[in-house]
């Protein structure tokens, strides 16, 4: 497996994983811009018009048709929150070309294909067709109010929304409501010419397609691509303490049966190392992030206050958010015994079997990146983004060298900043005591 | 070990069936890291009512779901933290006719292996430990059941059968829970959990002798006989009621279209009809039709739209399921779409497209070792072997297809489960 990256066109990265080990390809164009209230909706309403079709296959229909005969490839709109940065293109997945009968070019083609979804969308009068920017706003729609359709994740949203809530961090990957609904095909054409143009560009590529030969088919398939002033002003702004002096408490109800309640930290000043990754990674395992971890083994073994307790980081803002499901009148001693696991990682009351556990479960999941292309698509846009070098084997290789003292540090700054509970309205909880 | 080569996708399935009569199915992938094995039971939620040697016995729903819970204790604590603590990331699942505990790992193979045959094979609980979990699944119901996805699935269930237990929640209620005990879990654990009823899949870093030797010193010598179960006379293809509805926490309307198929119950017939469903479904409905292009148009279907035909405990369905603010529209569409087919049969064209489309989907699939590896064992439990897939998919014609269109899309046979905005 080799790894190549360099610039190919003025702000347009290939990073090229060159490999024979799978049987499928994966290549994605990922366009990078600040994450803002104003624009979000609108720059991820425009990979899904993208989608809808090409001048060469203008429609739903005859672009499905042709991603059938290239052996059910597909192109798929990718909008991502990375920090404060949004990522808005495609990913496209597909058959090697080795597993399939030779007629067909496969290679050639869906990268072809994918360069002219992102390049030459179907226009009227120069603008994205009105019905399909009319159409994806209302799948837009729905799909943000679907959010509260999973309570579980929508639990974990609604406390990076409170806690975030003087950050852009606040904002979805796909804006919200009201600015979906005032986006116009001339707003939004408008703002596709501009992302092109300005946007650095990530393109990641894995499969058994060597740099060269992909890096000459892709500078032909993108020379209509605009390139003007490239805006490389993007970043996250990480902030290290508290909105208040303690936390803030919210609570929404609902007609559930369960109550969700998710508590959301600051990583603090150890944000400031660059290095700090390994040790916050098996710090967040060893608290909440597996089966061995002090919120499983305890809020759920141990006391059998819920179904599921874990934390999880978010690095690029610096966060760790705790989830969890429990009875409504459990609401008290699920924080505290919470909060208490925590304050037993951060005095080091852990054995070393917990923080062994802790890494080899780290090392091993890290070390199955390089066993699936999208997780390794993933793991580069966001490397690629922090200006990080380091594969998943060897960041593996330090997270297997991380000592007691490391996780101590890690956990040290954590703070409290807020707690969310969504509770169930008055019927509910009766019909649950009956 | 016998050895099956698969060429055109270079693949190759080891299988071994021991003395104890338990199947083995390895599938080794040299390059990857990761390895992921699966120990399975032909035991699921549907299987309630069972006969070993004579006596029928009736448990309460959820039993199975219950067992694979406590299977974790062990003489030495959990073996999720054991396994979890050797890098394994280890899980379990009990669904309508299977239950399959598993783990992922990238080193130490064989000591996981040998942990998870151990504590499957050997159950370890008292009625405290029983007591205890009570709690922690009730907990678990309580989340399946404020699910919508759920709540659709279940009730569009209900719709089409009369009596078959894939009626009920896999996991039960708090109700039908309450009545398991340790004794009545030891019983469906001696039932179920002999080699004879259970399969062993690998998929991964590697080496087939190795599993088989490791299954071979850890297991139960003995063969012991199958237990018999019991799903009730077989029903004929109408539902129930057509329509069913509930009011939920929801966005918009979720809804779910389904109708009963009469099922090859095992072996290569089987996996022909399960191809021959897919293809049609897709061809129908997939992304790639005129159905969705034109229902995605109008708003009326979102990408979460999803086609699906399955089987479980003697009985088949067929699903489409998603969001829409007009689930009723979706319907009348569906019966369009397969009278059309009734009078002017499918696009040949698009018909072969799909059919490459149907390849690539296939071999996407060797790449999800998780997936596979359930499949491998699953299709053991009723005499096939999934991997035959990619010998035998290019046999299904158009006109089969058509056939089963024809034959289970009407409105006679489909009903449609709904949950609507509203809640309590």
């Amino acid at each position: 497996m080799t790894l190549i990256r360099n610039e190919i066109l003025p702000g347009v990265w290939l990073t090229c994983i060159t490999t024979d080990k799978f049987k499928t390809g994966c290549l994605s164009i990922s366009l990078l811009t600040q994450l803002q209230r104003d624009t979000a909706a609108m720059n991820a309403l425009i990979p899904q018009v993208l989608r809808r079709g090409t001048r060469q296959f203008p429609d739903m229909e005859q672009l499905a048709g042709e991603l059938d005969r290239l052996y059910g490839a597909s192109i798929a709109p990718a909008v991502r929150k990375i920090g404060e940065i949004q990522s808005v293109g495609l990913v496209a997945d597909f058959v090697d070309g080795h597993f399939v009968p030779t007629q067909v070019d496969m290679f050639n083609d869906i990268l072809r294909l994918t360069c002219q979804v992102l390049l030459d969308p179907v226009t009227e009068h120069g603008l994205f067709r009105e019905s399909y920017v009319e159409n994806e706003k209302q799948q837009q729609l729905d799909r943000l109010r679907a959010r509260i359709n999973d309570k579980r994740s929508y639990s974990v949203q609604r406390i990076i929304e409170l806690m975030c809530c003087y950050e852009d961090f606040a904002v979805s990957r796909l804006g919200d409501e009201e600015t979906t609904e005032a986006v116009t095909a001339r707003a939004l054409t408008e703002q596709y010419h501009h992302l092109l143009e300005t946007c650095p560009i990530e393109i990641f590529y894995c499969g058994s397609c060597r740099f060269k030969y992909l890096r000459d088919q892709l500078l032909e398939d993108l020379k209509d691509l605009p390139r003007g002033e490239i805006d490389y002003d993007i970043g996250t702004d990480i902030r290290m303490n508290t909105v208040e002096d303690g936390p803030r408490y919210f609570t929404d109800e609902m007609a559930v049966t369960q109550g969700k309640l998710s508590i959301g930290f600051r990583l603090g000043e150890i944000m400031d190392d660059p290095d700090a990754a390994p040790a916050l990674y098996v710090m967040n395992a060893l608290y909440g992030g597996s089966v061995t971890s002090k919120l499983f083994m305890n809020v759920r073994e141990r006391l059998s206050l819920c179904y599921y307790a874990s934390s999880l980081l978010d690095l690029n803002k610096g966060l760790m958010i705790v989830y969890s499901g429990i009875d409504f009148d459990q609401y008290d001693a699920a924080l505290s015994e919470i909060l208490a696991q925590l304050k037993a990682v951060q005095d080091g009351d852990f054995t070393d079997e917990e923080l062994e556990a802790a890494r080899r479960g780290v090392a091993a999941e890290l070390r199955t990146y390089m066993d699936n292309e999208g997780d390794l698509e993933q793991y580069w846009l966001i490397r690629n983004l922090r200006g990080e070098r380091m594969d998943p084997m060897a960041l593996a290789e330090r997270v297997s060298t991380v000592t007691r003292a490391d996780v101590i540090r890690a956990a040290a700054g954590l703070v409290c900043d807020a707690v969310y509970f969504l509770r169930g309205n008055g019927e509910e909880s009766e019909e649950d005591e009956a | 070990m016998k050895i099956r080569n698969y060429p055109s996708v270079a693949e190759t399935l080891y299988s071994e069936v021991l003395p104890n009569g338990l199947t083995i199915r390895v599938v080794p992938k040299p390059n990857f890291n990761r390895t992921f094995a699966v120990f399975a039971t032909d035991y699921g939620g549907a299987d309630r009512r069972f006969s070993l040697g004579g006596e029928w016995i009736d448990t309460p729903a959820g039993i199975a779901h219950y067992l694979e819970h406590k299977m974790f204790d062990t003489k030495d604590g959990n073996a999720l933290n054991v396994l979890a603590a050797n890098g394994a990331s280890p899980n379990a699942f009990t669904g309508t006719d299977m239950t399959a505990y598993y783990f992922e790992s990238t080193s130490r193979f064989e000591e996981n292996l040998k942990m998870l045959l151990e504590f499957v094979s050997v159950p370890y609980f008292t009625e405290e430990s029983v007591e205890k979990e009570r709690g922690i699944i009730g907990q678990e119901i309580g989340m399946v059941e404020d699910s919508p996805d759920f709540q659709v699935y279940i009730r569009l269930m209900q719709a089409l059968y009369r009596n078959s237990p894939v009626r009920c929640s896999v996991a039960g209620t708090v109700d039908s829970i309450a009545q398991i005990t340790s004794q009545s879990l030891y019983d469906c654990h001696k039932a179920f959990y002999a080699p004879s009823n259970m399969a062993l899949a690998v998929v991964g870093k590697v080496h087939p002798e190795q599993v088989v030797e490791i299954a071979s010193a850890i297991l139960p010598k003995e063969k012991a006989p199958k237990p018999v179960v019991d799903f009730g006379a077989p029903e004929d293809l109408l539902p129930v009621t057509h329509r069913t509805e509930v009011a939920m926490e929801v966005s918009a309307p979720q809804f779910m279209i389904g109708a009963k198929v009469a099922p090859q119950l095992s072996g290569t017939p089987r996996l022909h009809q399960k191809h021959v469903g897919t293809l049609a479904m897709n061809a129908l409905f997939g992304r790639s039709s005129h159905f969705y292009a034109k229902l995605y148009g109008k708003n009326i279907l979102s990408p979460d739209f999803e086609i699906d035909f399955d089987y479980a405990a003697n009985t088949s369905t067929l699903f489409l399921a998603g969001q829409s603010n007009n689930p009723d529209a979706v319907l009348e569409e569906v019966l369009a779409a397969a009278d059309n087919v009734r009078r002017n049969g499918l696009d040949r064209e698009k018909f072969e497209r799909l059919k490459n489309a149907t390849l690539g989907s296939l071999i996407f699939g060797l790449e999800e070792f998780e997936s596979l590896a359930v499949d491998l064992a699953g299709s053991a439990f009723y005499n096939y072997n999934v991997m035959d897939t990619f010998t035998q998919r290019a046999d299904v014609s158009m006109e089969e297809c058509e056939a089963f269109i024809a034959e289970n899309l009407t409105a006679e046979k489909l009903a449609m489960s709904v949950v609507v905005p509203g809640g309590a």
